[in-house]
C-alpha cells in the first residue's frame, strides 16, 4: 500500500510537468490544427534557459533566498521561451497558413531539428546536471508503512494548480481567451468581427511557451539535469497526454497528463522499467486509433 | 485570404518609409536576437571537474550575432529589392534554362547515368587507387543508400502523401532480419535480400493496418510512435538483438558466392586479377546503385499502373477518392508497404556492408533526414530527391573534407553537428519559400495526347 501510494505520488508530480507541457500542444492545435512538433523542444529549451539562470543568480546574489531566485527564475524563463516561442512561429509558421495541410507539420519537424542542434552547438552534447535546488521531505504514516514527500514535490504539484488557474481564467474570462475560442470555432469569422487573428495565435504560442517553461524549471527542480536531447520524449509524452485527453481541450490536457505520468511511473514500478516509453508510444498509438478524440475531445468531423 | 499572416517583405516596410524606418527595423531583429541568444548563447555553462556546472560568459558571440542580424536586416530593407527581384529572376531563369537549352529532364537522366556507371572508375584514374577508397565509399555509396531510401520513402509520402515519420523502422527491419537471419541460419546475402524486403512489406502491412484510417498528421505521429517502439524494442530485447551493442560478424556480400578476399577461392584469383580492396567497394557501389535504379524504375512504372494513379488522387483529395470508388484503405496499404519493402532492401545493404549494425544507426534523426530529403526534393520528384540526397549527404562529407574551416573555426569544429541544424533550416526555408520543392515543375504521368507540364503550385500537396 505504501509503496503504492509513494509511486501515486511520484506519477502525479510527473504528471504535472507533462500536463504542462501538454497544454502547449493542445492550446496551438485547437487554434490553428497543427501539430506544434518544436514543442518539446521549446521546452528543453526553456529547462537549459532555466538551468543557466539559476546559476547565474545564485552566482552573482550569492545570499538570495532560494525561493526568491526560483521565483526571478521562473518568470525570467517563462518570458525568455515565450519570446523563442513567437520567434518560431512568425519565421517558421505564420508564413504557411494557407499552404497545404502537412506543410506547417514539416516545418514544426524543422525547427525541432534546428533546436535540439542549436542547444548542442551552444551548449554542448553533455549532460548538465546541478545539485537539488530544493531538499528535504517529510514522511507521511501509512497504514503499512511511510510515504516520503519530497517538498519539491509539493512545489510542483503547488505551482502546477496555481498556474493552471490562472491560465484558466485568462482562456475564460478575459478577452483574450474571448478571442482565442473565437478562433479555434472559425477563424474567417472572428477577423471578420474584428479579432486580430495573428496577434491571437502569436498569443497562443506565447501561453503555451510559458506554460512549457514552467514545467521546465520544475522539471530541473525535480531532476536537476539535462541534455540537449531531453525535450524528445517528454515532448512526445506530452502530446500523448494531449490526445488522451482530447486534443484542443484544457483541462483535458491536465487530465491526459496527470494520467501518462500515472501509467509511466507505475509502470516502471510494476512492469519494466526498460519499456515505460514503449508503454508511453503504445498509448499514443492506440488512442490515436481507438479513440482519436480523447476523453474530453470533440470529435473531429470531416468537411468537404 | 482573409487572417492569412504575411511575411514581412521590404514592401510591407513603406508603412515606415526611409532610412530611419530601416534601421528601426533592423534594430528590433538586433534586440529580438539578444533576446534570444542571451542565456544559451551568453553563457556556456560547462561541467568542471570539481566545482560541479560553472558560466562561462561568451558577450563576444552575442555581440557577434546581433551585429550580423543587425546589418544583414539592414541591407535587406536598403536594398532587399533588388536582391529578390535577381532571386526570382536567377530563379525563373534557372527553371527556364532547360527549354532554352533544349537539355529536357531525359537528357539529365542519361547524363546522370552514364557518370554513375563510370564514377569508381573516374574515382581511381582522379584519385588513385588509395584515395579513391573514400570516394566511392563515403561519397558514392553513402549517397546512393540515402538516395535509394529517399525514393523508397519517396512513394509513401510524396506520392501517396502520408507523412512517415517512422521510416527507418522498416530500414531497421531490413538491416535486422539480415543480419539475425545470416548470423543465426547462415543465410547468404543474396537469401537475406529478398526476405529482408519481404519482411519489411509485412511490418508495412502490419503497422500500416491500423493506422491507414487515421488523418495526415495523426498518421505522422502515430508512425512515429512505431519507429521508436520498434526501435526501443531492439535496445532492451537484448537475447535477440544484442541490445545497444547491436550484431556484428555480419557476412559480407558476395560476388554470387565468390568472396572478396585474398584467398584463392576470392574474386581477384578467380578472374586472376590481384587483391585490392577496391574489388569489393566497386562491387557494393554497383549493386546498390542497382538496387537504387530499380526502385526509381519500379516507382516510374507503378505510377503508370492504376495503383500509381490512386495514389497520387488519393495525395490529392481522398474524400474526392472516396466517392469515386477507390479502396483508400488498400491504396494506402500498397504504397505503405512498397515503401517499406524498399527501405528493407536499403536495411539489408547497410547491414551487409558494414558488416556490424546497432540500434544507434535507427533514431528518430535518421527519419528526420530522410524525410528532409525528399521534402527537398520536392515531394515526388524523383530526380529531385536524388539532387537533394546528393547535395544533403555528399554537402557534409564535403565540409569534412575542408581543411581550412577547420583552421578558421578551430580544431574542435565538426560539420555534422552544423549538418542537422542546416537540414532542419533548410526543411523550414523549403516549406515558406518553395513548397513544392526545388523541382516545381511536374510532368504528368498520365496525359491525353500531348504533355503538358503544370507548375507545382497548382496541384494541392505534392505533385503529379
Amino acid at each position: 500500500m505504501d509503496y503504492f501510494v509513494q509511486q501515486l505520488l511520484n506519477g502525479l508530480t510527473l504528471g504535472s510537468v507533462y500536463g504542462l507541457i501538454a497544454i502547449g500542444y493542445t492550446m496551438v492545435y485547437g487554434i490553428i490544427g497543427m501539430i506544434n512538433f518544436a514543442h518539446g523542444d521549446v521546452f528543453m529549451v526553456s529547462v537549459f534557459i532555466g538551468l543557466i539562470l539559476f546559476l547565474l543568480i545564485t552566482s552573482l546574489f550569492g545570499g538570495l533566498a532560494i525561493a526568491l531566485a526560483l521565483i526571478i527564475v521562473l518568470v525570467a524563463a517563462m518570458a525568455l521561451t515565450a519570446l523563442w516561442s513567437w520567434t518560431i512561429e512568425r519565421v517558421a509558421y505564420r508564413p504557411l497558413r494557407g499552404s497545404f495541410r502537412l506543410a506547417p507539420l514539416i516545418s514544426a519537424i524543422g525547427m525541432s531539428i534546428f533546436l535540439v542542434n542549436f542547444v548542442q552547438l551552444v551548449q554542448g552534447p553533455r549532460n548538465k546536471s546541478i545539485p537539488p535546488i530544493i531538499d528535504g521531505s517529510f514522511t507521511l504514516p501509512m497504514i503499512d508503512g511511510n510515504v516520503t514527500v519530497a517538498y519539491k514535490q509539493l512545489l510542483i504539484m503547488g505551482t502546477t494548480v496555481v498556474l493552471l488557474t490562472a491560465f484558466w481564467f485568462i482562456v475564460q474570462k478575459t478577452s483574450l481567451g474571448r478571442a482565442q475560442r473565437a478562433c479555434e470555432q472559425d477563424r474567417k469569422m472572428a477577423a471578420l468581427l474584428g479579432i486580430n487573428v495573428d496577434r491571437t495565435i502569436s498569443l497562443t504560442f506565447v501561453m503555451g511557451a510559458a506554460l512549457a517553461a514552467v514545467a521546465g524549471v520544475l522539471y530541473l527542480v525535480q531532476y536537476g539535469v539535462v541534455s540537449f536531447a531531453d525535450g524528445f520524449v517528454p515532448g512526445v509524452k506530452a502530446f500523448t497526454a494531449a490526445v488522451l485527453g482530447g486534443i484542443g481541450s484544457l483541462p483535458g490536457a491536465v487530465i491526459g497528463g496527470l494520467l501518462i505520468g500515472l501509467i509511466e511511473v507505475l509502470w516502471s514500478a510494476y512492469f519494466s522499467i526498460d519499456y515505460k516509453d514503449v508503454a508511453a508510444f503504445s498509448i499514443l498509438a492506440i488512442t490515436l486509433i481507438f479513440m482519436p478524440s480523447g476523453i474530453l475531445g470533440k470529435p473531429d468531423v470531416e468537411k468537404v | 485570404m482573409v487572417g492569412t499572416g504575411k511575411r514581412r517583405e521590404p514592401a510591407d516596410l513603406q508603412a515606415s518609409p526611409g532610412f530611419l524606418g530601416a534601421v528601426k527595423d533592423a534594430g528590433f531583429l538586433a534586440l529580438l536576437t539578444f533576446g534570444l541568444s542571451f542565456p544559451l548563447v551568453a553563457f556556456n555553462a560547462y561541467q568542471h571537474l570539481t566545482a560541479g556546472l560553472i558560466l562561462e560568459p561568451r558577450w563576444g558571440l552575442v555581440a557577434w550575432a546581433c551585429g550580423i542580424a543587425f546589418f544583414a536586416r539592414l541591407a535587406w530593407n536598403l536594398f532587399g529589392g533588388y536582391i529578390s527581384r535577381g532571386g526570382s529572376a536567377a530563379i525563373g531563369a534557372m527553371s527556364s534554362l532547360g527549354s532554352r537549352t533544349g537539355l529536357s529532364v531525359n537528357h539529365i537522366r542519361w547524363i546522370g547515368l552514364i557518370w554513375l556507371l563510370s564514377y569508381p572508375f573516374l574515382a581511381v584514374a582522379l584519385a588513385g587507387p588509395g584515395g579513391a577508397l573514400k570516394w566511392i565509399d563515403n561519397f558514392g555509396i553513402q549517397i546512393l543508400i540515402y538516395v535509394m531510401l529517399g525514393w523508397g520513402l519517396n512513394i509513401v509520402v510524396g506520392l501517396a502523401g502520408l507523412l512517415d515519420l517512422g521510416y527507418v523502422a522498416f530500414y531497421a527491419v531490413g538491416a535486422y532480419s539480415t543480419a539475425l537471419l545470416s548470423t543465426t541460419f547462415g543465410f547468404s546475402f543474396w537469401l537475406c535480400l529478398p526476405l529482408a524486403g519481404i519482411f519489411a512489406a509485412f511490418w508495412g502491412i502490419l503497422l500500416g493496418f491500423p493506422v491507414l484510417r487515421l488523418r495526415g498528421d495523426y498518421l505522422a505521429i502515430v508512425t512515429l510512435a512505431f519507429g521508436e517502439i520498434i526501435r526501443l524494442v531492439l535496445i532492451n530485447w537484448v537475447d535477440v538483438t544484442g541490445g545497444a551493442a547491436g550484431i556484428s560478424g555480419i557476412p559480407r556480400p558476395t560476388f554470387f558466392g565468390i568472396p572478396f578476399n585474398a584467398s584463392d577461392e576470392g574474386f581477384a584469383a578467380t578472374f586472376g586479377l590481384t587483391f585490392t580492396p577496391l574489388h569489393r567497394l566497386f562491387f557494393l557501389f554497383y549493386l546498390i546503385l542497382a538496387m537504387a535504379l530499380l526502385t526509381n524504375w519500379i516507382t516510374v512504372r507503378l505510377r503508370k499502373l492504376p495503383i500509381g494513379r490512386a495514389w497520387e488522387a488519393l495525395r490529392e483529395d481522398e474524400i474526392a477518392c472516396r466517392s469515386l470508388g477507390i479502396d483508400t484503405v488498400l491504396t494506402k496499404l500498397t504504397a505503405f508497404s512498397i515503401g517499406a519493402m524498399f527501405g528493407g532492401f536499403a536495411g539489408a545493404f547497410f547491414a551487409a556492408r558494414l558488416g556490424f549494425i546497432s540500434p544507434k544507426s535507427f533514431e528518430f534523426m535518421e527519419s528526420a533526414v530522410i524525410l528532409s530529403i525528399v521534402v527537398l526534393g520536392g515531394m515526388g520528384s524523383q530526380i529531385g530527391v536524388a539532387i537533394a540526397a546528393i547535395a544533403m549527404i555528399g554537402g557534409t562529407e564535403i565540409l569534412r573534407e575542408l581543411g581550412f574551416l577547420k583552421a578558421l573555426f578551430g580544431p574542435a569544429f565538426d560539420p555534422a553537428q552544423y549538418r542537422m541544424l542546416v537540414f532542419g533550416l533548410a526543411m523550414v526555408g523549403m516549406m515558406v519559400w518553395r513548397p513544392r520543392g526545388l523541382i516545381s515543375k511536374r510532368e504528368p504521368s498520365i496525359f491525353l495526347r500531348e504533355k503538358k507540364a503544370i507548375s507545382g503550385a497548382l496541384v494541392k500537396e505534392g505533385h503529379g
